[in-house]
């Protein structure tokens, strides 16, 4: 589980937010909610390990997240605002790339699979540039179903998506936190799914 | 390591227009010396390894700020720094694509610049042997600097000033190997301190490079 | 005992270093003073003139102070770098940061005086040799780590990308001077070189020790005067800083 006592985050001269405290426990999901420029993104950041703190603590299993938290990375998916895909490659081979990075071999089949759910079927073997930019979320996205991580962290993920889209992720997430995962997401929209706690920032 | 490698390369190979336009500029480099300074093949010969060498770096630094600057503006240098796999890892392998891409068609081209310059086949092997050494440190040292003006305003030249002062030892080296060919002296001495200089790089550099990546990315 | 470690990281803040810094330079500054008095005077009076090289020689009593402050400092800097990188403490990125433009002018003034050391001697401004060579590099080194820092607007990161670069320049300097020398041993057979000092009278080598005395007390005062700015910057979104700032102290 995630536990977080007295974060204060500093951007520049700015102080974003002082003093957020919170536990994410397995079977729980936080919706971080706040206006534009409050620090959202930076508190997703700070929790996915990319920076430090200017002050407090974040623990995962009770150990502290420092720099070298392997073991936090390997059980943490992160998806942030940018579409993370290169546009010269095409979905699958993204999708085989991210995975073998993050130490899963994806079979081609598996691939296609996990495209399927997002709707990418028919275009997996196009080079990314020529989707659209919902479609190119969805690719990524669908490194969600393709590899098991226990925390997700996912910064704005409803964007760019149209209805079904948001439905199926949200019941995606939605399984995901019902089988013992957790997750923090933050978005503008509604978020379909029930029982998350919140955060004001 | 080999994803990140592979992942490069496929994308090079689907954009071949910046790697090819590093070669031609160090072509065209070396090719203006002799007009610069004059057709005499004594003046030549003397002139060549430094020629040649300087080239070979200035040809590298172009390709330098490539190697993590399209990764940090789509989102993929994040998702590498949060990789269960080492980061140091994931930075020798683009070090290694950087190189092949950059850095090994140097080596190939070199010989066939050389010998406008009237060199003789033995000067060219060494030559080619010491820029099969060095360019491999001069990709290492150069992700450093990448690194470390990711994103930084006037990133290009403030690059090569960071990075110009650190491959001195290597251009040293390197040219020193082949004037020492010619001379008579025998290249050995400088062949095996560029490859203690590689050895020193390829242990080391990656953790700077880590460090600076991961700086970046706050 | 205890009071004494706690003092010493009380004053690892920006807000308690900074009267400190306030009080010390005077001290540093006249010190710097007298020992320049002293070594100019020993410099210009009481040294012989050197057989070959008449007065003109008199000029390493600048140049070669200089070069070892420029290596000096360096090594400081990457010292306060380093620390800063390691503690994620502010104060000690400040201080690399002061120090660095020091550092670059005491490399300027080394490879000047150089210049002109080498002009009557050998009839050329500038000279291959292992050192000045290796002093020219060392000036690129102190020019990039300067550059670095003013392309970076968030202080804390350039703090830290600095401090990689110059940790990264201090293991490369070996390197680097070690190849100069290669290469400068290679290409000049005849020992035209600022390093072959002629055989040092006693009292050149004081003049030497006092002028780089009086370089160090020179960069402490430059530097504490430079951190102090530098902090009143830094911190000036704080109380403390913005209240100095209208008192106008």
């Amino acid at each position: 589980m995630l536990r977080v006592s007295d974060l204060s985050c500093v951007r520049g001269d700015r102080s974003l937010f002082t003093g957020v405290q919170f536990a994410v426990e397995p079977g729980q999901w936080l919706h971080v909610r706040g206006a534009n420029g409050c620090g959202k993104t930076s508190l997703l950041r700070l929790l996915a390990g990319l920076s430090q703190p200017a002050h407090g603590e974040i623990s995962w299993d009770g150990e502290p997240v420092g720099r070298d938290g392997q073991a936090f990375r390997s059980e943490l998916l992160y998806l942030g605002h940018h579409a993370a895909v290169k546009e010269e490659l095409t979905a699958i081979e993204n999708l085989q790339l991210a995975s073998e990075l993050d130490g899963v071999e994806l079979t081609r089949a598996e691939a296609v699979d996990a495209l399927k759910r997002f709707g990418l079927q028919g275009r997996e073997d196009l080079p990314v540039r020529f989707l659209s930019a919902g479609q190119k979320r969805r690719v990524l996205l669908a490194r969600l179903v393709a590899r098991k991580a226990r925390l997700w962290i996912l910064d704005e993920p409803f964007t760019a998506l149209d209805a079904k889209a948001v439905q199926m992720l949200g019941a995606l997430i939605g399984e995901h936190v019902e089988s013992g995962g957790m997750a923090i997401v933050t978005s503008h929209q509604q978020i379909p799914i029930g029982g998350g706690k919140e955060l004001d920032l | 390591m080999l994803a990140v490698m592979r992942r490069d390369l496929l994308l090079a190979m689907r954009r071949k227009t910046e790697v090819l336009t590093a070669l031609f500029f160090f072509v065209i480099v070396t090719s203006l010396f002799p007009l610069g300074i004059g057709p005499e093949p004594a003046l030549l010969r003397k002139i060549a390894p430094g020629v040649l060498w300087v080239g070979a770096l200035l040809a590298t630094m172009l390709g330098l700020q490539r190697m993590f600057a399209a990764d940090h503006a789509d989102g993929t240098l994040e998702q590498m720094v949060l990789s269960p796999t080492p980061l140091g890892l994931l930075v020798a392998g683009k070090n290694a694509a950087h190189w092949l891409l950059s850095g090994l068609p140097l080596v190939v081209l070199a010989p066939l610049l050389g010998m406008q310059f009237d060199l003789d086949a033995e000067a060219l092997g060494v030559l080619i042997l010491g820029l099969l050494l060095g360019t491999p440190v001069l990709s290492l040292v150069g992700s450093i600097g990448a690194a470390l003006t990711l994103g930084v305003r006037g990133g290009g030249v403030l690059l090569s000033l960071l990075v110009l002062p650190l491959y001195i030892p290597t251009l040293i080296f390197g040219a020193g190997a082949v004037q020492a060919h010619i001379s008579g002296q025998g290249a050995g001495g400088h062949l095996s301190l560029l490859a203690a200089l590689l050895a020193l790089a390829v242990f080391f550099a990656p953790w700077a490079t880590t460090a600076a990546l991961r700086i970046a990315l706050e | 005992m205890s009071n004494g470690i706690v003092n010493w990281f009380k004053l690892a803040s920006p807000y308690s270093f900074y009267p400190v810094a306030g009080k010390m330079q005077p001290w540093f500054w006249a010190l710097a003073v007298l020992f320049g008095a002293a070594g100019l005077w020993i410099s210009f009076f009481v040294a012989p003139t050197d057989a070959t090289q008449g007065e003109g020689y008199r000029i390493i009593f600048v140049h070669v102070p200089a070069s070892w402050m420029s290596m000096f400092i360096y090594l400081v800097m990457a010292t306060w770098a380093g620390i800063g990188l390691a503690l994620n403490t502010r104060l000690s990125g400040m201080m690399a940061q002061a120090l660095a433009p020091t550092g670059a002018l005491m490399a300027f003034l080394s490879l000047w005086t150089g210049a002109f050391w080498g002009k009557p001697m050998w009839g050329t401004w500038w000279v291959w040799d292992a050192r000045l060579t290796s002093e020219l590099i060392l000036f690129f080194l102190y020019l990039g780590f300067i550059a670095l820092q003013a392309a970076i607007d968030d202080p804390r990161r350039a703090d830290k990308a600095g401090a990689i670069l110059a940790l990264v320049g201090v293991v490369n300097v070996p390197i680097i001077y070690f190849s100069v020398k290669w290469w400068n041993t290679l290409h000049q057979g005849s020992s035209v070189s600022l390093t072959k000092a002629p055989s040092m009278a006693q009292t050149m080598l004081w003049g030497m020790l006092l002028m780089a005395l009086c370089f160090w007390m020179y960069s402490i005062a430059m530097t504490l005067k430079r951190v102090r700015t530098i902090i009143l910057e830094r911190e000036s979104h704080t109380e403390w800083a913005r209240k100095l700032a209208e008192v106008g102290a």
